[in-house]
Parts: C-alpha cells; sequence; structure tokens
C-alpha cells in the first residue's frame, strides 16, 4: 500500500465477478481465492473482507462492519480493505459497482 | 495474500508433514489431457510426437472418479485441455462432473469444435474461465501457423460468445519468429476480444516444438524486443488487461523452475490415463508412470516412482546441488536437460552455470526456414 495508491470510492460495491471465487479448502489448510490460472491464499482478514463483496453491500458499510465486529480503529481496517480491493481490481478479479 | 501464480512456495501443510520425513507438498492444479485428437496442427504443440488415438482415451466415468480423487488431495484447479477438448463428445458431462468436485474449470481450446450453443451449455455446467490460442493478429499467418482456414475467425467467434457470457476469457498467445514482431498488435486484439487476461507464451521447446525448433527460435534481437515490449505494454495496459508473460527460455540466465518444481504443484493425466509431474516427462527414459486405471491419484502423487524420481533436491548433481537457488528452481527442466545434455539429472542446460550452458547458445543460433512439419498423427498407440 502506497500513499499514492488510487482510493476506492466508500459507495462502491464491491463484488466478485463471474469466474472468481472464494471457498474453504481442508487440504490448504484455509481460504482460497481461486480466480482464473492464479489462486491466493487469503489470510483471517483478507477472508473477511472477501466474504463481504458481494455486490450487496458498499465499501464504507464493509469498512463498518469490520471495525464494530473486531473493534479496530476505521481507519486501519479501511486502509486494509481499500489496499486489497484495489489490488484484486487492478487484477481485473474484482469489480466494483457505482451507481 | 500469496500469489500463487510463479513462484514455488513452502507451505506445507502440518498434517502432510511425518516424524522423520519431509513434508509432502499438495498439488494444486491438474492438467486434464482430454484427448490429442485436434483439428489444428500448430508446429510448437506441447503434445508427444506419437499421439494416443481415440480408441485409448479414458471414459467420462473414469474422468468423474479422477476430478473426486484430484479435489480431495487438494486439487483446486483443473485445466480441460488436449489436443482439442471441444473433440470429446462428453465435454459438457466431464465439465459439469469436475465442477461438481468443487474444481475451478478452465477449458483451454483452439475454438475449432465448440460453437456458441455448445459455449452455452458449458456455461451451465459450471464453467469457470476459457483460454483460446490466437496464432497471430493477422489472419492469413494466423491460419498459416495452424495449419487450418478459418481458424482465426472461428476464435474470434467463440471469444465474443465467451465474452457474451461473461465468463473471463484469457487469449493465450504462442509467439516465435514468425510473428514475435507483431507482439503490440496481438495484445490490442486480445483488448478488442474482450480478454481479461492475456498470456504472452515463448515457445518451449518439446514435442513437436523440439521437432521445429529450428524454423520457431527467434532471433537474438527478437528476443530482447519482446523482453522490452512486455514490459512497455504492462505500463500500458494497468488495469485494462493482465498480462502474463513465459520467458523464452534459450536466452535466459537462469533456467525456469518448471511446473513449480517436480511433484510440488501440478500433475497431468494423459488421454489414456497416465499421470506425469508434467507434459514432457515421457521422454525421461526409464521412469514409470502410473495410470488412474490402475492406481488412486494420492497414490500416484504420494508414492509412485516417477512422481519421487527428481522431487526435492536430493536427486541433484553439481552445480546444482550447493547452489543458493537450489530450491528457487529445482534445477530448472529435467525434461529439458535430457533433451540437451543426455542427463535428466543434469542442470537445465538454460542455467549459465551449467558446463553445457554453451549447447543451449548454439542451439538459438540455429535457425533455418525450413517449412514447419505440422503436428499430425503419425500412428495411434
Amino acid at each position: 500500500m502506497s500513499d499514492a495508491a488510487p482510493v476506492i470510492p466508500l459507495d462502491a460495491r464491491p463484488r466478485l465477478p463471474r469466474g472468481v471465487r472464494l471457498v474453504h479448502n481442508e487440504a490448504h489448510g484455509g481460504w482460497v481465492l481461486l480466480a482464473p490460472e492464479r489462486l491466493f491464499k487469503a489470510d483471517a482478514i483478507a477472508a473477511e473482507i472477501l466474504k463481504r463483496c458481494t455486490g450487496d453491500a458498499t465499501v464504507g458499510s464493509v469498512v463498518d462492519d469490520l471495525a464494530s465486529t473486531y473493534s479496530a480503529p476505521r481507519e486501519r481496517i479501511l486502509a486494509d480493505v481499500s489496499a486489497l480491493l484495489q489490488g484484486l481490481a487492478d487484477k481485473k478479479l474484482l469489480e466494483l459497482v457505482v451507481e | 495474500m500469496t500469489n500463487d501464480s510463479g513462484q514455488a512456495r513452502n507451505d506445507e501443510s502440518p498434517e502432510a508433514r511425518e516424524a522423520a520425513a519431509p513434508a509432502l507438498p499438495r498439488p494444486i492444479s491438474m492438467l486434464a489431457e482430454l484427448t490429442h485428437r485436434c483439428p489444428l496442427g500448430c508446429p510448437y504443440c506441447s503434445n508427444p510426437l506419437v499421439l494416443d488415438g481415440r480408441n485409448n482415451e479414458l471414459d467420462t466415468e473414469t474422468w468423474t472418479r479422477v476430478f473426486g480423487e484430484a479435489a480431495v488431495l487438494g486439487v483446486l484447479h483443473v485445466h480441460l485441455s488436449g489436443g482439442e477438448p471441444g473433440a470429446r463428445r462428453d465435454l459438457v458431462q466431464i465439465t459439469a462432473a469436475a465442477h461438481a468436485s468443487g474444481l475451478y474449470t478452465n477449458l483451454i481450446t483452439s475454438a475449432v469444435g465448440i460453437n456458441a450453443a455448445r459455449l452455452d451449455e458449458l456455461a451451465d455446467a459450471g464453467l469457470d474461465h476459457v483460454q483460446i490460442s490466437i496464432q497471430d493478429s493477422e489472419p492469413a499467418s494466423a491460419d498459416h501457423i495452424a495449419n487450418y482456414r478459418g481458424a482465426f475467425a472461428r476464435k474470434k467467434d467463440l471469444a465474443a460468445a465467451v465474452v457474451r457470457l461473461k465468463i473471463p476469457l484469457t487469449v493465450n498467445v504462442v509467439v516465435h519468429r514468425a510473428n514475435v514482431e507483431r507482439m503490440v498488435a496481438m495484445v490490442d486484439l486480445a483488448i478488442a476480444l474482450g480478454a481479461s487476461r492475456v498470456e504472452i507464451a515463448h515457445v518451449q521447446y518439446y514435442g513437436w516444438a523440439l521437432r521445429n525448433r529450428a524454423a520457431l527460435m527467434p532471433t537474438a534481437e527478437q528476443t530482447a524486443f519482446a523482453v522490452k515490449t512486455v514490459d512497455e505494454l504492462r505500463q500500458r495496459h494497468h488495469g485494462k488487461i493482465v498480462i502474463d508473460a513465459v520467458t523464452p527460455d534459450y536466452y535466459a540466465r537462469f533456467p525456469k523452475p518448471c511446473v513449480g518444481g517436480w511433484g510440488q504443484r501440478s500433475l497431468n493425466v494423459t488421454p489414456t490415463g497416465k499421470v506425469l509431474p508434467c507434459h514432457a516427462a515421457e521422454t525421461i527414459p526409464d521412469l514409470e508412470f502410473w495410470s488412474v486405471r490402475d492406481h488412486s491419484l494420492a497414490d500416484i502423487w504420494t508414492i509412485s516412482p516417477s512422481f519421487n524420481a527428481f522431487r526435492g533436491t536430493d536427486w541433484m548433481k553439481e552445480p546444482c546441488r550447493s547452489c543458493a537457488r537450489r530450491e528457487v528452481d529445482f534445477g530448472g527442466c529435467r525434461c529439458q536437460a535430457l533433451a540437451i545434455t543426455g542427463d535428466a539429472r543434469d542442470a537445465d542446460p538454460v542455467c549459465h552455470l551449467s558446463p553445457l550452458h554453451d549447447q543451449v547458445v548454439a542451439l538459438a543460433a540455429a535457425r533455418n526456414d525450413a517449412p514447419y512439419a505440422y503436428r499430425v498423427f503419425e500412428r495411434s498407440r
């Protein structure tokens, strides 16, 4: 994450596009994001963020939800969420639906 | 998160670890070569020179069992490939079976043999991703390379159908002396077709490509152009299309970690059911390959002789044995070592530390413009 990273609009609704799936896999001991010719092991934080990327919740409400669920500072959660979502969007692994 | 697409990794699960034995990795991907039949004749095909005939191909039920075993073993991605997988009449059932096992299904197709109606059925069966090969951005050249008139147009049609269904599309472009200078146009074409990802793969010299090596080998100037251009294209198209590149082997300083290390990440099931650590492994003499007709996939992965032959680092000779990169590239490709040095345990001679590296340099310079030896069925097993 860098200061120059683009800011994700808080009212965008993130969702995993067709062909990108978050699965729990016992053989690999955790959550895995499956994508075309790629897979990413999702740590606990990333998995909690990605589970909420359903196209229903806005980025802002995902951040609020995580901040209250984990009693964590909202600014830190926002930074984590923005970095993860922007990185995935750059790789075409996430859609940000803006109305 | 850890990107697993490129580099080797070391995340053996504790339950796989036994007291005295080193941890055995879990495979993450399986190449399912459903058939060797293919209407195209690409001179760089990675299939073996002696192709498996239709009569000996695994049936639907066996593939279904294999997918279930693969998922339990840890496989996440299955690549439905060939030959042309569309040549299988049961491709929809096969795709549905892979999907039902929980595998991520990737169809690797030439596009010839799959029309829009069949694609609809595949989408309903749970297909996750489609990869279409493009031989060139110039239609006439593309059809010449594929040895199939009209192939280029059909690829564009199928790509449009894939995008309409919102299935993610990868365009795979194999580059070599005849087309590498059109790399910019080929990436533009992939974007125009609606691909979210493009693979620019320099020919790797196995199978038919090895036979056609002198006709396919790019010049040093072309290779330098390609490396520089990939970097420029990545910057220009950042966020628009993902560009993955397979490096031009013979001009490299270090070898590629072939298939992420022998028996580390992936396995390959041939049309007749033999399970290989990589698609060219059968070129190595005296390896014993087990078949899914006789053994479970877990046994093949864990205890079969071929999967253990070059697993880890114990088999290595110098200069690999004491090399700091021995667990980075695993000594490179065993098949390439064999093909060029005559010994599969040698360092991959692509490596500048190999005492036989000069031979690779000489082979890269040994170009000629002989007509392609197109991939054909010479005889069935």
